[in-house]
């Protein structure tokens, strides 16, 4: 049994796919960068930038429909921004009257949350399309590009590599439980057993995981051993960029800067 | 099917000032920096494959769930564990690795903001951790239980200093009110955190009984640890402290930000490069809307024949 | 006479008191191929961790290619001695298949342009050329197992060791294994329960039990004495 659900990368031929992975990397930052730092109210830019997005989206061929789905992950923080629509100085729009309370969303309050939730889309779908067209190999590579330290660089490598071998165990230790887990049916006995007993079953869970997890780096540790290894990490240099994904980065580099100082000029 | 850890503490992107991001990412890189330099004293030769398989087993842990009540569920994070099995360098690398995988490959939390998220999750979860434990530990030196009682608090702990920095870091960027997010934060997290502190005890229970030298960490205090002792302390106090004070204070807050100027208040243009109406009767930001909205729906629609001509080039 | 695994009175105790090895002599010649069997617990797996280094026997000697396995010698013994351990899931740790097998090459301080030759020809001598650029964890046991054979003949070595190669194997994986292992022509030790395997393709075999080595000689005549074989907790299957 394979975890594979947790891979999100999907393998296509598009120009998105072939785009060099650090290029990809720079650029999806860039794109977030630019999201953050748009003043509030700029809506037109907002639409600017997602026309960009949904064409990369296109091009990428994954789909624009499964980009969104998955960006839905985003929004439920928004719940953490909304009680600034009430507490933002400013021109207000219209009054709340729940029981006792006069709650008042302003006009700043309102743009500066719906302006927090675009961003979040914008940034979210960015990366989720980074993440579907990068294997993460390839991903690896951006981040050595982007001067990662090697060690965590090769600890990122190792916990990809036993994340759906320990998932895979999480599960099974999930369903073994839920297995044993039924009711008596006599009456008046309440299934469960108490939370304190739940909660340190699921502990005992969680300890099984970690010591499987420290034998088996044991194992992998000779494993490595037996390859030479000597502590030092050892990579081989990364290829060249090919001048046309440093053309594509510039353009659009230059397209992100005009943006915002578009921005910037008429919203301040 | 669940992915995220379900813990409200994973900041994605768009809800931090872009100064605030800076700032924390900057105090992360250092801090990541020198645990890298001092986790090879801690772990020697094994520190890779060590540190790569327990962010692989936290990560999968996250996933490991049990019913409170009703729908609820009770989660973990790891902070704590992970300190007392792999020592606070590694920790702190460890938990890195958990946040930055599952904002770079979930979107569990922004790629800008992600230096927000491994502070407060990997460097104040960690020290916070790191500095209750040893302190329990020897306060009832001797005493079996003192592991266990070293452990849930330093969960519990880790988990609601963990909030309050998140909570902050939402209200210096006027994204949350400060009289709203840190009492809310604090409180939730100080029930979420009941049940990292149970799942934590738990699993050292399963290892003191299967594997307890791993345990003994008694003699030996691992380089630097003392920083991290001292951190984790200042962190806690000063979060205790200055959360209660921002709350009280929500104007206040907002004053001395706009003080500082921290506010994104709209301001006048730096330029008045177009007069107020180009249009009489439409406003100039509804025109730019609209303008907008034609060159983009433009955008989009000759990239989409562009993929199209492609694909039917392709398959001829 | 140079032998390629030289073990004299190899005695080695586990920290926890366990005898493991008790007065083990073994030697095996160049392009032989060796068969180690023996009951769970008979000493076989900390045999094999000897000769490249994870284990140091507390007594007796331990030599492999003419060199003694020693602190000094291990980079060299381990490039001499590939070890397969039984688990694939825990010798693949890279992420790319490619990178797996380029480890070895790589920590030898290799070329790029070697690095990359020596990757074509390990992978060429399991058949697994086109898996190069695969993610491991998507891979069936199968081809794992192959995997990790390709990430140690990537060090050219002298010497082949296996754990238990067949152990979890389908019957057409098995079939495959079993034939890329009679082809490799390579000194092989290989610990295994899989007796039929034994028999068609390994001369010589040597029988373990409790720590000591209790037979050491052609295979056929060994697996044709049952009382041996059951006084030892092996059987032949079938006729």
């Amino acid at each position: 049994m394979h975890v594979h659900f947790l891979d999100p990368y999907r393998q296509r031929s598009s120009p998105i796919h072939r785009l060099d992975p650090r290029i990809k990397l720079i650029l999806t930052l860039a794109f977030i960068l630019t999201n953050a730092l748009v003043p509030s109210g700029a809506w037109p830019v907002y639409i600017l930038l997602l026309a960009l997005l949904i064409s990369a989206e296109m091009l990428s061929e994954l789909g624009i429909g499964y980009v969104m789905k998955r960006s839905a992950l985003a929004l439920p923080f928004v719940l953490a921004a909304l009680p600034v629509m009430f507490t933002m100085p400013g021109a207000s729009l219209t009054s709340l009257h729940i029981a006792s309370w006069t709650l008042t969303i302003s006009q700043p309050g309102l743009e500066r949350v719906i302006s927090v939730a675009l961003k979040s889309w914008l940034s979210v779908q960015a990366a989720i399309v980074l993440a579907s067209s990068t294997s993460f190999p390839d991903l690896l590579i951006a981040l050595r590009a982007l001067r990662v330290p090697r060690l965590l660089v090769s600890v990122f490598g190792l916990m990809w590599r036993y994340l759906f071998v320990l998932v895979d165990e999480v599960l099974r230790l999930m369903r073994a439980r839920s297995a044993r887990s039924g009711e008596s049916g006599q009456p008046g006995v309440r299934k469960g057993g108490s939370i304190l007993w739940r909660a340190r079953v699921t502990g005992n869970m969680a300890g099984s995981l970690f010591l499987r997890g420290i034998e088996r780096s044991d194992r992998i540790y000779m494993a490595m051993l037996s390859r030479g290894y000597d502590g030092e990490v050892r990579a081989l240099p990364l290829p060249a960029l090919k001048p046309y994904h440093i053309a594509m980065l510039v353009i659009l580099l230059v397209f992100f800067a005009l943006i915002l100082a578009f921005a910037f000029l008429v919203w301040g | 099917m669940i992915l995220s850890s379900t813990l409200p503490m994973h900041i994605p992107d768009g809800f931090l000032s872009t100064l605030v991001s800076l700032l924390l990412w900057l105090m992360s890189i250092a801090v990541i920096a020198y645990a890298l330099k001092r986790v090879g004293a801690d772990l020697g030769e094994r520190q890779v494959p060590l540190m790569g398989v327990l962010a692989a087993a936290i990560f999968a842990a996250q996933m490991l769930n049990f019913t409170v009540v009703g729908g609820t569920s009770g989660h973990l994070m790891g902070a704590a564990i992970a300190v007392i099995l792999l020592g606070p360098w590694a920790a702190i690398l460890v938990m890195t690795c958990v946040v930055s995988i599952q904002a770079l490959i979930f979107q569990d939390g922004g790629l800008l903001v992600l230096g927000a998220n491994i502070f407060n999750m990997g460097v104040v979860g960690v020290c916070v951790s790191y500095f209750t434990y040893q302190t329990v530990k020897r306060l009832l030196r001797g005493k079996t239980w003192g592991i266990f009682a070293g452990g849930f608090t330093a969960a519990w702990l880790s988990i609601v200093v963990a909030a309050l920095a998140t909570a902050l870091e939402l209200t210096f960027s006027n994204t949350s009110p400060a009289n709203i997010a840190i009492p809310a934060m604090a409180g939730i997290h100080a029930l979420i955190g009941i049940g990292e502190g149970l799942i934590t005890v738990g699993a050292l229970a399963f290892v003191n009984a299967t594997r307890p030298d791993l345990l003994n960490t008694e003699s030996k205090t691992p380089a630097g640890g003392k920083a991290v002792w001292v951190g984790g302390l200042l962190f806690a106090f000063v979060l205790a402290i200055a959360s209660p004070l921002a709350s009280s204070f929500p104007d206040g807050l907002e004053w001395v930000a706009e003080q500082h100027g921290f506010l994104e208040t709209a301001r006048d243009p730096l330029y008045k490069l177009i007069p107020d109406y180009l249009i009489p009767g439409i406003s100039n930001t509804a025109l730019a809307t609209i303008l907008a909205g034609i060159l983009g729906t433009l955008i989009v629609f000759f990239v989409a024949l562009a993929v199209a001509y492609t694909r039917r080039k392709r398959s001829v | 006479m140079h032998h390629s695994i030289e073990i004299e009175n190899l005695s080695f105790s586990y920290p926890d008191g366990h005898n493991a090895l008790r007065d083990v002599t073994l030697k095996l010649e160049p392009c032989e191929k060796v068969a180690l069997v023996g009951p769970n617990g008979a000493g076989k797996s900390t045999l094999i961790l000897h000769l490249n280094g994870i284990l140091s026997g507390q007594q007796g000697k331990v030599r492999v290619c003419s060199m003694d396995v020693d602190k000094q010698n291990l980079g060299r013994v381990r490039a001499q001695v590939g070890l397969v351990f039984q688990s694939p899931d825990d010798q693949l740790f890279s992420p790319t298949v490619y990178d797996d097998v380029a480890f070895g090459p790589l920590y030898q301080g290799l070329s790029p342009a070697e690095v990359d030759q020596r990757v074509d020809e390990a992978l060429a001598a399991v058949r697994m050329q086109e898996y190069k650029q695969r993610v491991s964890h998507h891979l069936s046991v199968g081809e794992k197992k192959r995997i990790a054979i390709a990430t140690v003949l990537s060090m050219r070595p002298e010497v082949l060791v296996l754990d238990e190669p067949t152990a979890g194997l389908d019957p057409r994986a098995r079939r495959s294994l079993i034939r890329l292992l009679d082809e490799l022509p390579i000194t092989m030790l290989v610990s295994t329960h899989d007796m039929l395997m034994v028999r068609e393709i390994f001369p010589r075999t040597v029988i373990m039990d409790d720590g000591c080595v209790v037979a050491d000689g052609p295979t056929e005549d060994l697996m044709n004495n049952t009382e041996l074989l059951e006084a030892h907790g092996l059987e032949m299957p079938g006729i």
